[in-house]
């Protein structure tokens, strides 16, 4: 079953000069975890938003769990889970009081609001910090209290926008952990991303999404392999770069690309691993000695490249994600 | 129906905790209104001539009370744009609530806080020399009638708090509207010294009203007013009330439409 259908979604702002949508279909099956990446004012956000209730689309249809977004908005809400860019608590309140008040608003009863909160605050590692006010709270435990906070329900829906995003590594790390325990529990899961990495790591399928449309969709393995399967790298010393390329030519069956720069010469094969071991074997009869040398299969980072011709940029948190019409 | 009351009151409540958890916003929130007293008692105080028996603190607290709970306009719209700013205004609105619940919690709460603030300054009022003479239930209802009209002011606030995105840019705008009104009124000084024109805009002006009304109920004559001789200044408490039931009525379906809409960024 779909969990999620949006079709022909579009939103625009001042008087269609400006697009954020641009007739956007998405479908994510029940259960399944869907990467929604792209740049910076790409539209994820709109999008997420959209699903979400807060923002009515121009012209489209959405449902969620099967509930019309648009006609039965109470019920859609009642089944969600939303985290946002920027944690979205009362700063001046300490954990428990959050997701208590979030319990109660919830309508949970004021016992029950009050377990879960406890429970919560204990499956994000936060029970120690419960009494502090989150202002005091580190980025991260920010991030995991906001995520805790979605999830007093027990969505069927979750949406996840950017929920890594200014997170120092480590801090990235432990949001992954927690989003894969989720996952694991069997939500249906929407989570926009700037980080192909983590869209790679996360989501069963990706959609890759630029100017307010889905340019491509598929797992990171089909979108890698839309752009070409392994490609064979060789770092060599200046003086031998002529007579390497020559090799990889001959392994190839193609004329390999040179970087003279940083002496690196690539080539795409089709039999990974017998392609390495024979560029070896001739590079060592020929007495060369490679600085570097590997199998390289293709990164999102290329596929988005591909796909839209530029890259992926990682804007400063807080721009727009609104598009201006080409 | 029950379902909604309970979700404004768990906002409310909100707003309470957040009193206890920084007290420091409180305290600040309560001295500048005691210092606004004791500044006005002692500095106009020698200066105006007030011609009512006790002395010009009489007139200055029923003005000083009003210029406080019409600045609860400036605590809605900072804490409705600081909540919008900060993507809570979005959570709240993804959950299945009331879409009136938030922004009636946030009136109710700002004025429950507004009973502390009184408090506190009738006491240093009280320290200084005033003294109402109209009995304790025309003063408890005088006090009723102030947070009655510093809710009305609220629902103007959640409306400029919705519609503004910076949080300083709030502060700048009702500190430009609020201020001209309780200067421009019979709170302070006597309208008399006023060009005429600016006398009827003062007798008309809801702060004049809410005062004149509070002196009434206090039991001091209101030697500040009342001296171009129109109908607000000879029916303050009508008056007023006129005025809040407007405010009400055209500022709360205005903030609740614009909640339902509001995005935050």
């Amino acid at each position: 079953m779909k969990s999620i259908v949006a079709e022909g979604l579009v939103k625009s702002y001042r008087n269609g000069e400006i697009k954020a949508l641009d007739g956007l279909n998405l479908e994510v099956e029940e259960g399944t975890v869907l990467g929604l990446l792209g740049p910076n004012g790409a539209g994820k956000t709109t999008t997420v938003r959209v699903l979400a209730t807060l923002l009515t689309p121009d012209v489209g249809q959405a449902t969620v769990a099967g509930i019309d977004v648009l006609k039965h908005p109470d019920e859609v809400r009642k089944v969600i889970g939303l985290s946002g860019q920027y944690a979205a608590l009362d700063e001046t309140l300490t954990g428990w009081d959050n997701l208590n008040m979030f319990g109660r608003l919830y309508h949970l009863n004021s016992a029950g609001a009050k377990k879960r909160a406890t429970e919560l605050l204990e499956k994000f590692s936060l029970t120690e910090a419960a009494k502090r006010p989150i202002r005091t709270y580190s980025g991260g435990m920010r991030r995991r209290l906001d995520l805790a906070a979605s999830l007093i329900i027990k969505p069927k829906v979750l949406f996840l926008d950017e929920p890594t995003t200014g997170l120092d590594p480590r801090g990235r790390m432990e949001m992954w952990g927690v989003i894969d325990e989720l996952v694991k529990g069997g939500v249906t899961l929407l989570l926009t991303t700037q980080y192909l990495e983590e869209a790679d790591q996360l989501a069963d399928s990706i959609a890759v999404i630029d100017t307010g449309k889905v340019i491509a969709e598929g797992t990171a393995d089909e979108l890698k392999s839309q752009v070409g399967g392994e490609r064979l790298e060789i770092t060599v010393e200046a003086d031998q770069i002529s007579v390497a390329t020559a090799l990889v030519a001959q392994v190839a069956g193609s004329q390999p690309s040179v970087d003279i720069g940083i002496r690196k010469i690539s080539a795409p094969v089709s039999n990974g691993s017998a392609s390495l071991i024979q560029i070896l074997r001739l590079l060592d009869e020929a007495k060369i000695h490679p600085l570097d040398i590997g199998l390289k299969r293709p990164s999102l980072d290329d596929v988005f490249i591909s796909l839209t011709g530029h890259v992926a940029e990682v804007v400063a948190e807080g721009g727009e994600d609104v598009t201006k019409r080409k | 129906m029950l379902q909604s009351v309970s979700d404004f009151l768990v906002i409310t409540k909100r707003q309470l905790l957040q009193m206890i958890r920084i007290p420091e916003v409180m305290i600040f929130a309560t001295i500048q209104p005691a210092m606004f007293v004791l500044l006005f008692r002692y500095v106009f105080g020698g200066a105006i001539d007030s011609g009512v028996e006790g002395g010009y603190v009489q007139l200055l607290m029923p003005g000083i009370f009003v210029q406080t709970v019409a600045f609860t306009l400036a605590a809605t719209a900072v804490g409705l744009t600081a909540d919008m700013q900060k993507g809570l205004i979005d959570r709240f609105r993804s959950l299945p609530i009331a879409r009136s619940a938030v922004v009636i919690g946030r009136t109710v709460g700002d004025t429950t806080q507004n009973i502390v603030t009184l408090v506190v300054m009738g006491g240093v009022g009280y320290l200084v020399g005033w003294r109402p003479s109209s009995g304790i239930f025309k003063v408890l209802l005088a006090f009723v009638f102030l947070l009655a009209f510093g809710y009305s002011m609220s629902w103007i606030g959640v409306l400029i708090g919705l519609s503004v995105r910076e949080e300083r840019v709030a502060q700048n705008l009702v500190f430009m509207t609020v201020f001209p009104l309780t200067f421009l009124s019979n709170a302070f000084a006597p309208t008399a010294g006023m060009p005429r024109i600016l006398q009827y805009f003062a007798e008309w002006n809801p702060v004049s009203t809410v005062v004149a009304g509070c002196r009434e109920l206090f039991g001091v004559t209101n030697q500040f007013g009342a001296t171009a001789n129109s109908w607000p200044s000879q029916n303050p408490l009508a008056m007023s009330l006129i005025y809040m039931v407007l405010i009400v009525a055209i500022f709360a379906p205005l903030s609740v439409r614009k909640y339902i809409r509001v995005s935050s960024k």
